[in-house]
């Protein structure tokens, strides 16, 4: 009963999706207000339906439904309930119906808080997202549909997948999503200003909080991948240039790239078509990471299920938007006049800069990524693209980015004098050459570390220097400089933390090229050294979880003959799954990790293959993320951005302009 | 600044970052694309022992022994990698994925010496029980053990005492 209704509340869904997508656009191009007015409550009741379908998965997992294919396929009775739950989207189908509640709730979001809008702006965005809500929603109902009826009953479910129950699926999905979703509404905003032919500063303005909310979600979501792949998978690495991995590092790329061009457009009404552009390929790179994950043409670690029919499909909705999206673009993108005009030094310069950098290090990892799907469909040869080849094409585009980064926000608008920053950043640059040459000579002379340290230190810094500028730290005393700071607006400190926050991250980067590893065999009692620390193997003991059993290995860690903790890696067995799990004991003084994993045991000698990791800096990584995160949020904090409308007036005027 | 001169500086960009871009990945290209060859490949054609290449196919049933180590001396893998026509013998010095089970697909990265050992830097065993890696399969079917649309692989204790299938019969 609970599945059927489910079913029924997705098919509503669609229904009110089809109109959604349907009414307010027509409404918009008749000038018809009625029309236009459905955008809002047709969002709203979408979103209350899809809601409610997920609702209904969801407690069909919790109940462990056995006649529901889907809890079948992917779920247990004797998983613990935050499992259970969480399973709902730990596959393909649950995935999916996640995916469209998401943009349902961006839509309500935009109808909810978008009164400020032009009617017909807001009709349009509107009706472009519940035209995106269709094509989904056809899908799922089509060729993944999640409430599938089996019978008679299955005596109990299949199992999760054991490396998946794990609290990292609670939260890295639905932070992903988020983020690619919110691309979503950025691209409708792109799509609705190419419809009307007119983008400004107003339109700028309203953007900017979307792909600044998706930005920092995606951030989360991925630095949460990249953690949960850290712990998880025991490699001891935390980015594998995996395809899947690289499907939402693009979406990452092109929204940063985004974020900053949108400033442009909204405080210089330049770079328009520009960032019309980078909206709409934004929100393709998200398309293509979905494709991507969800055909199983690329051999990755994510693979879901690989049903052909699915990812063609996809593709075609991929298709369908990109093609529809870029023949408006072809058609409407002369209508945008810029106005702004500047000089290549000046910070819409530095931005422009930012872009061209950013965008050449997506093509560079979009080339890597596809590769051996072309190769394999032109020349028919099997190859595969490492990280080798990530790491030495994308290094050397980075290094300018991040020595201009760092410029960027110290110029003015308009016209900088590359003079006046350079007085700015001349002690910045001492400081990174300073983290050079110590993290040279205390590493071993390890150059490349080295390098990533001193530009670690060059970005924090620079960070640094813009707030200290901006509230003249140096050129007054610290009470006026305090009270500057007071009145600084909050974009500009989530800009300077955003920033700081890939200083961190690149610190961690550069830490984890120091990374030291060891692979012994150990018999029980037998000890090794790694990175000064003795580390003992005491015993390795049965145990027995809910739905798993484990072997699970005492080491003590010593320092000088005396003990300092108790390390617990284990190997866990889920018989259900016959598959093993890697728990991986992590001890961290946010200095460093000191990271323990228990391979295969020998029946016959009773040793037991031991791999530690000692990772220098590792926490940074995603501490870094964290920062840029904040920095976002700070950013999205911030008045101008909070309140969306410039002032009623203009929008009056620019609402009477878009009538006449 | 003029427009015309604002275009032609931002065209100028344009060129010189997909210029980079273009030059960086191609120099990448040439020294890290990876190939992937199965058994029968490695047979019918000897790679060069100092080019990197990954060797995927079925791990072969009862193959897999571990070396007996000194007390802190890296531990050791032997198995053998198989499409069913041949078979490859394989060391590593690692940690096994979670995933790596006898009879099961698996992915291979190293170089192929001049004793005809495989020497993996990397073995890949992917996620899911069910999950065959595409390379692998495709290996399988060359080789003319396994046809998909018949189901689910044969066990691969019996691959090498099977005949090789007819090729060129059905599709």
């Amino acid at each position: 009963m609970i599945a059927e209704l489910g079913h029924y509340a997705l098919a509503l869904g669609l229904i009110l999706a089809l109109a959604q997508a349907i009414l307010p656009l027509l409404g918009a191009e008749m000038r018809n207000g009625r029309m236009m007015a459905t955008g809002a409550p047709l969002a709203l009741g979408q979103c209350l339906a899809i809601a409610t379908a997920f609702g209904c998965l969801m407690y069909s997992y919790a109940i462990n439904d056995t006649t529901v294919v889907n809890v079948v396929q992917n779920s247990h009775s004797a998983k613990p309930m935050l499992y259970k739950i969480t399973g709902t989207w730990g596959n393909h189908e649950g995935s999916l119906v996640l995916w469209i509640m998401i943009l349902a709730m961006c839509g309500a979001a935009v109808s909810a808080f978008g009164r400020e809008l032009p009617t017909a702006l807001r009709a349009r965005v509107l009706g472009v997202l519940g035209l995106i809500s269709v094509g989904f929603l056809a899908f799922t109902i089509r060729t993944s549909n999640p409430f599938e009826r089996v019978w008679p009953p299955a005596p109990d479910g299949q199992g999760l997948n054991p490396i998946l129950q794990d609290i990292g699926l609670a939260m890295h999905p639905p932070l992903l999503y988020l983020g690619y979703v919110g691309y979503a509404v950025t691209f409708a905003f792109a799509i609705a200003a190419l419809i009307e032919g007119r983008v400004d500063a107003a339109w700028g303005r309203w953007v900017r909080p979307w792909s600044l909310a998706a930005w920092s979600f995606l951030t989360l979501g991925i630095a949460l991948g990249s953690w949960w792949a850290y712990y998880e998978l025991g490699w001891g690495g935390y980015w594998f240039w995996d395809p899947v991995e690289n499907a939402s590092l693009l979406p990452w790329l092109i929204g940063t790239a985004l974020l900053h061009s949108a400033i442009v457009v909204e405080k210089r009404e330049a770079l328009k078509t520009w960032t019309i552009l980078l909206a709409i390929i934004a929100f393709g790179m998200s398309l293509l990471g979905t494709f991507l994950v969800r055909s199983g043409v690329l051999n990755s670690v994510h693979s879901f299920a690989n049903d052909p029919e699915r990812g063609l499909f996809i593709l075609g909705l991929l298709m369908f938007y990109l093609a529809g999206a870029f023949l408006l673009f072809a058609v409407r993108a002369r209508a945008m006049i810029p106005t702004g005009i500047f000089s290549p030094v000046s910070r819409e310069g530095a931005i422009v800069l930012n872009n061209l950098l950013v965008c050449s290090i997506t093509a560079v990892v979009f080339v890597g990524t596809l590769w051996p799907l072309f190769a394999d469909a032109l020349f028919g040869t099997k190859v595969s693209v490492g990280p080798p080849f990530f790491n030495s094409a994308s290094f050397p585009l980075v290094v300018p980015l991040l020595l201009a980064m760092a410029a960027g926000p110290l110029m003015p608008w308009k016209r900088a004098q590359l003079s006046s920053v350079v007085m700015k950043l001349w002690w910045v640059a001492v400081i990174g050459f300073g983290a050079f040459f110590v993290a040279l000579l205390a590493s071993g002379q390890k150059v490349l570390p080295a390098v990533g340290f001193a530009f670690a230190a060059w970005v924090i810094g620079a960070a640094f220097a813009d707030i200290a500028d901006r509230t003249a730290l140096f050129r007054t005393n610290l009470g006026n400089a305090w009270n500057r700071a007071k009145g600084l607006p909050r974009a500009a400190w989530g800009a300077a933390i955003a920033h700081a926050g890939i200083g961190i991250t690149a610190a961690g980067i550069a830490g984890m090229g120091l990374a030291q590893e060891r692979l012994v065999s150990l018999a029980a009692g037998e000890s090794t050294t790694l990175a000064g620390y003795e580390w003992r193997l005491d015993s390795v003991r049965d145990e027995v979880g809910p739905n798993w059993t484990a072997r699970r290995a005492h080491i003590t860690l010593l320092r000088d003959g005396r003990e300092l903790r108790v390390m617990q890696p284990a190997r866990r067995f889920f018989p259900l799954a016959r598959q093993n799990t890697t728990e991986v004991a992590i001890h961290t003084n946010l200095m460093a990790d000191l990271y323990a994993v228990i391979g295969e045991e020998d029946a016959a000698t009773g040793r037991a293959v031991i791999r530690l990791h000692y990772n220098l800096l590792a926490p940074w990584i995603w501490l870094g993320a964290a920062v840029m995160a904040l920095g976002g949020g700070l950013s999205l904090a911030d008045r101008r951005v909070r309140v969306s409308a410039p002032n009623r007036a203009a929008i009056r005027a620019a609402a009477g302009a878009a009538r006449a | 600044m003029t427009r015309k001169r604002r275009r032609l500086w931002i065209l100028l960009l344009c060129a010189i970052g997909v210029g980079s871009a273009t030059a960086l990945t191609l120099t990448a290209f040439q020294d890290n694309i990876v190939f992937f060859r199965s058994p029968s490949d490695i047979m019918a054609e000897r790679p060069a022992p100092e080019r990197s290449f990954r060797l995927g196919g079925l791990v072969e049933a009862g193959s897999v022994q571990r070396e007996e180590a000194a007390a802190g001396a890296r531990p050791t893998v032997r198995f053998r990698v198989t499409d069913g026509a041949h078979a490859i013998p394989v060391t590593y010095q690692g940690v096994l994925p979670d995933l790596f089970r006898e009879g099961q697909g698996v992915v291979t990265a190293g170089r192929f010496g001049l004793d005809g050992m495989f020497r993996a830097t990397e073995v890949l065993a992917r996620h899911d029980e069910t999950y065959m890696p595409p390379e692998v399969a495709d290996a399988l079917k060359r080789a003319g053990h396994w046809q998909p649309e018949q189901g689910t692989p044969p066990p691969a204790a019996t691959w090498n005492t099977l005949q090789p299938a007819r090729t060129g019969s059905g599709s």
